[in-house]
């Protein structure tokens, strides 16, 4: 591996790294349930759930199935179904 | 968007990433991070990657706080007028072990910089070996419950006293479980010139041993049974706490592998009365009771 100048990498290179293979259970939003109150997204430890026309998605390339965002939705809005690759 | 990038190696349910994550909403991008080595550096810097979209030093493992001391008076010396903010996140063997000289010397040089310790209470990289922030009578690899012991022996070192004691303006304590309570502290502290010492609780699914989807749930815990006490502390004196609707402190013990032998093993009874008089006393200490 070449080293560049004071080893530095380019801002936001992680991104190479598809994350999404390691799942094994899936966050599914449920926009009728979902109020947009945004709670998932500040939890996410990927920082990937994003606001879609007032409600709330995740980016499924990176999603590592923690299962954080539902556990704390107070809405019951995401449920975790077992992945099938 | 987020400041730190997908893609990142953490384990699922980190809570390192979930506290980098609302440290770096409340800095914007006008910041410069420093981080020594440890999950967080591991995590997000696999070499040629970066998951960082803000400038951001790796440092050794002991000197971090050195390290932004050098940035800030450097860009000093450039005469740099603009409002671009130094800050340390570093691990708590990074900061209350190893570092704790060099967090010392820059808290008492008075250097303009936020110095932000995520405490998942061991050194998780290397193997979840103790740290003089894990608490009592957790199990790690260096100080597992057996036989004779119930784990880690001495009590939790109160580092953010220690930073308190150098005469700083601001120190301040918070949890991954309350994100506004982090972007409120971190934007009060980069507001303020000078030293400023932060500790946010970042449970740790992986070395406490909790499903990955109870990160923050058990980081609320921590708080409300009176383990990780929430305060502020300005020039020296207590300004504001979070009160608490106090739960006992087996509901926290209880969801958590390294604390499983005192539920198991003859005497435990009694351990968990200890840890009960430290959680009164911080109670009692701080005013933490609603
Ligand atoms: C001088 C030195 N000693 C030991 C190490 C090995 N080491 C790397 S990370 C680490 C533990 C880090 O623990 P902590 O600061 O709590 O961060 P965490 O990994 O828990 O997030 C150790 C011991 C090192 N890199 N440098
Ligand atoms: S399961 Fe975890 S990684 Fe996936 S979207 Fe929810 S919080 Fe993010
Ligand atoms: S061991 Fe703990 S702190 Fe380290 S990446 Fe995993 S969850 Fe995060
Ligand atoms: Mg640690």
């Amino acid at each position: 591996m070449k080293l560049s100048v004071g080893a530095v990498a380019e801002p936001g290179s992680t991104r190479a790294n598809k994350t999404g293979t390691w799942r094994t259970f899936r966050p599914v939003f449920n926009a009728d349930l979902c109020v947009g109150c945004g709670i998932c997204s500040q939890f996410c430890p990927e920082g990937i759930i994003h606001e879609k026309n007032d409600k709330y998605a995740t980016d499924y390339d990176y999603c590592k199935g923690c299962g954080i965002c539902a556990a704390e939705c107070p809405k019951g809005a995401i449920k975790m179904v077992l992945e099938v690759k | 968007m987020k400041l730190l990038a997908p893609g990142h190696r953490g384990c699922a349910g980190c809570g390192a990433a979930i506290a980098v994550h609302s440290i770096l909403s409340a800095t914007g991008k006008d910041v410069i991070v420093v981080s020594p080595t440890g999950c967080l550096e591991v995590i997000s810097t696999p070499y040629p990657e970066s998951a960082w979209e803000v400038p951001w030093i790796h440092s050794l493992f002991e000197n971090t706080a050195a390290v932004a001391s050098g940035v800030e008076v450097a860009r000093r010396a450039l005469g740099r007028k603009d409002e671009t903010k130094v800050i340390c996140i570093g691990g708590d063997g990074g900061t209350v072990d190893i570092g704790i000289g060099s967090l010392s010397g820059m808290l008492e040089r008075g250097h303009d910089v936020t110095y932000i310790c995520y405490d998942n209470e061991a050194y998780m990289n290397t193997g979840i070996q103790r740290s003089g922030s894990t608490p009592y009578d957790a199990a790690t690899t260096t100080s597992p419950a057996g036989k004779i012991s119930f784990g880690n022996d001495r009590p939790k070192k109160n580092t953010p006293a220690i930073a308190a004691a150098h005469g700083i303006p601001y120190v301040a304590t918070s949890s991954i479980a309350y994100p506004a309570d982090i972007g409120k502290k971190v934007k009060k502290a980069i507001a303020i010139k000078g030293p400023k010492y932060l500790q946010i609780h970042t449970p740790c699914p992986t070395g406490w041993g909790f499903d990955s989807n109870r990160t923050i749930e058990v980081g609320r815990l921590a708080v409300e049974t009176a383990l990780f006490p929430i305060y502020e502390m300005e020039n020296g004196k207590i300004t504001s706490v979070k009160k608490i609707k106090r739960k006992p402190v087996e509901e926290y013990l209880k969801v958590q592998r390294r604390f499983a032998h005192l539920f198991k093993k003859e005497g435990g009874d009694a351990e968990i009365k200890k840890i009960q008089e430290t959680a009164d006393a911080n109670a009692k200490q701080l005013g933490l009771d609603m």
